[in-house]
């Protein structure tokens, strides 16, 4: 059994539902990736994201555009990503997941680059520009080895969540809101009823998480009483970082993740 | 290939979208699948493009150029004579009208240099529509009146200030703000890139280059020309030229930008220097490093200055159909000079990298042979940007 599958059971035993922070590598640099990773698991937090910067984030609102830019101008490489999670990996047991483009992934070939990842402790990957009918090679190589996570729009017909279901591992990641990542819309009604659907149409097959602009214990609130199993938090902890000063950060990010996971036990 | 279903050329294209995109893409191949046929679509297209756009453009035989190399003649697709200045306006008045008949109310953009750009808002302003064009924050200081024009002609401008700034970073935020008002938006691309079926449909609209140079050579000498040569960018020109001779037994060569030297780093040679990836929605020729970082790109052409290249072009390179060359910075200027002076045309810094290539496929042809280059717009817009150049060459 997967990591994350393995997470999700042990919560459901403990009837709670689960809190899921992106954070990008290597920004600004290694060192506060890792006090952040070290102040998320002591708040409590579930699963970790792991972004890993493109220099070409086209799904990616201001904040994880910026974040990617100066992670890559610090001289973020795959290898060095590798290393930091191989430290992290020391630490912690959580599910890792690794969230990249597809182009990082292609240029140094599926089956490399996943056998790679796994190794060092990587347990899925989310790539927001893989749609599922280009996903053939990335699916056979990542079989047995990672899951895969796809993501679902509140657009998204019946016909396709099936589909695209199919291929997801892990969990099925909704995206909350028409727009990049970090938009800050409130909570919209048609988000609300895309999750009461998609919950209805997986019949509790795989657990569906939902991301972007999910920034406050409120958002995590609303969306864990409509039925999500899993919220994901990104560029709420990116701003986070920018603001804290780094002997400060670990506390901080603690103290934030604490206040969202709350939301999470029921 | 005619329409791949599958959106792609071999193993070129695709559809590499987030997933908020499909409904609409679904939906712009529907529509386009459904009027690209449609007798009417194509009688209100046709008026525009003769009426309004000024087609069919001339192949006009360069007889000064051709006599002063002394080798096969040179013939030149005039699409520098359309209105705006380049071919653009075949694909936005195509894809204005499908916009119109899908009832989209608002229209987005990218462009580089502003000629797409400045296509787009003549197009939508005949067409009773706005436009919001993206344009890098570079593009928008080195292009200051295009962004002007496009203003005037009703349409707004966004300069975008991330990343290269310049027009990959116009297509990110292009798409950015599909995805955010997916509902309510047609995204109009004006390249022959992108996902499925994009780089099918910009190539169907240009397409009307290469027909019109099939006729209109065969009544010069009644043969196809022995020889077609277009710049490369996205490649949309030379998709539009190509794509009617490919089952031809023409030669037919893409130019691509090599900047400072392909072995510079300062170049957007894709083809002639890229290796494969996935940008923009499609998997093509890209320039990157060995990591999949998108690497920045130089031309003295903003609209050559690209990393990616439109899938069908990277097709026909693998298939070895189309031979992909490049010009550099100084072949691309003397081209320009020698062209406005022995025949009085000033061509685009784009066009010009064909005009380059044909000097010297022509000077090793016969007298009997017939070299057709695709003028793919006017220089106008470049005088500056060339005086510069000269300016300061003399200086080194």
């Amino acid at each position: 059994m997967s990591r994350i599958k393995e997470k999700f059971s042990e919560l459901e035993a403990k009837n709670q539902k689960a809190l899921i922070a992106y954070v990008m590598a290597g920004f600004p640099n290694e060192k506060t990736t890792l006090s952040t990773v070290r102040g998320l698991i002591k708040g409590g937090v579930d699963i970790i994201e792991l972004g890993f910067p493109f220099s070409d984030p086209l799904a990616d609102g201001p904040v994880i555009q910026n974040a990617s830019t100066v992670s890559l101008e610090k001289g973020t490489k795959i290898k060095k990503f590798f290393s930091l999670v191989q430290k992290i990996r020391k630490e912690t047991d959580i599910p890792l997941v690794l969230m990249t483009y597809t182009n990082i992934l292609y240029k140094k070939g599926y089956p490399k680059f996943i056998k790679e990842a796994k190794k060092v402790g990587i347990d899925g990957f989310i790539l927001p520009d893989m749609s599922v009918e280009e996903s053939k090679e990335y699916l056979s190589a990542a079989k047995n080895n990672s899951d895969t996570i796809f993501l679902i729009s509140p657009n998204t017909s019946k016909t396709r969540i099936a589909k695209i279901a199919k291929a997801t591992s892990g969990f099925l990641y909704l995206v909350a809101v028409y727009g990049t990542t970090g938009v800050k819309t409130g909570i919209k009604n048609y988000t609300l009823k895309a999750i009461k659907d998609v919950k209805k149409l997986t019949k509790g097959k795989i657990p569906v998480g939902v991301g972007f602009g999910v920034s406050t214990p409120e958002d995590v609130k609303k969306y864990i009483k409509v039925g999500a199993d899993a919220v994901i938090v990104g560029s709420a902890f990116l701003k986070l970082i920018e603001n804290t000063p780094q002997a400060k950060l670990e506390s901080k990010i603690a103290m934030f993740t604490k206040s969202l996971k709350k939301q999470t036990i029921l | 290939m005619r329409y791949p279903k599958d959106g792609r050329f071999g193993e070129f294209g695709g559809k590499y979208i987030p997933e908020t995109l499909v409904p609409a893409i679904e939906e712009l191949e529907e529509n386009y699948l459904k009027f690209k046929n449609d007798k009417n679509f194509k009688k209100e297209l046709d008026y525009y493009l003769k009426q309004y756009a000024g087609r069919p453009t001339p192949l006009y035989y360069a007889k000064n150029l051709s006599e002063k190399i002394g080798g096969a003649k040179i013939y030149l697709k005039r699409e520098d004579l359309l209105h705006g200045g380049a071919h653009k306006i075949n694909n936005t008045l195509g894809q204005a009208l499908l916009a119109k008949k899908m009832n989209k109310k608002r229209i987005i953009a990218e462009t580089g240099a502003g000629q797409h750009g400045v296509a787009t808002a003549m197009a939508c302003a005949a067409l009773g529509m706005k436009a919001e064009v993206y344009m890098g924050y570079k593009d928008t200081i080195r292009q200051k009146l295009n962004v002007f024009r496009m203003n005037m002609l009703g349409s707004k401008v966004h300069p975008v200030k991330s990343g290269s700034k310049t027009l990959k970073d116009a297509i990110n935020e292009a798409i950015r703000d599909w995805i955010t008002n997916v509902e309510t938006t047609y995204y109009l691309l004006g390249s022959a890139v992108g996902p499925h079926p994009y780089p099918v449909m910009v190539r169907d609209f240009q397409s009307v280059i290469g027909e019109e140079i099939k006729l209109q050579m065969k009544k010069i000498n009644n043969k196809t020309p022995d020889s077609v040569i277009a710049c490369v960018g996205g490649g949309s020109n030379a998709i539009g030229t190509f794509y009617p001779l490919v089952d031809t037994n023409a030669e037919i060569i893409g130019v691509e930008a090599a900047g400072h030297g392909l072995k510079s780093k300062l170049h957007s040679a894709t083809l002639s220097a890229g290796s494969k990836g996935v940008l923009h929605g499609m998997m093509t020729y890209l320039l990157q490093d060995d990591e999949g970082q998108i690497t920045e790109t130089h031309s003295i052409s903003a609209g050559l200055d690209y990393p990616g290249v439109g899938p069908e072009h990277s097709y026909l390179k693998d298939t070895k159909r189309v031979k992909y060359h490049s010009a550099t910075d100084n072949e691309v200027i003397d081209a320009f000079l020698l062209l406005t002076r022995t025949e009085g045309i000033i061509p685009a810094l784009e066009s010009a990298h064909a005009i380059a290539e044909a000097v010297k496929v022509a000077r090793k042809g016969k007298k009997s042979e017939s070299i057709v280059v695709t003028l793919s717009g006017r220089g106008d817009k470049d005088v500056e940007e060339v005086q510069k150049y000269l300016n300061k060459n003399v200086k080194d």
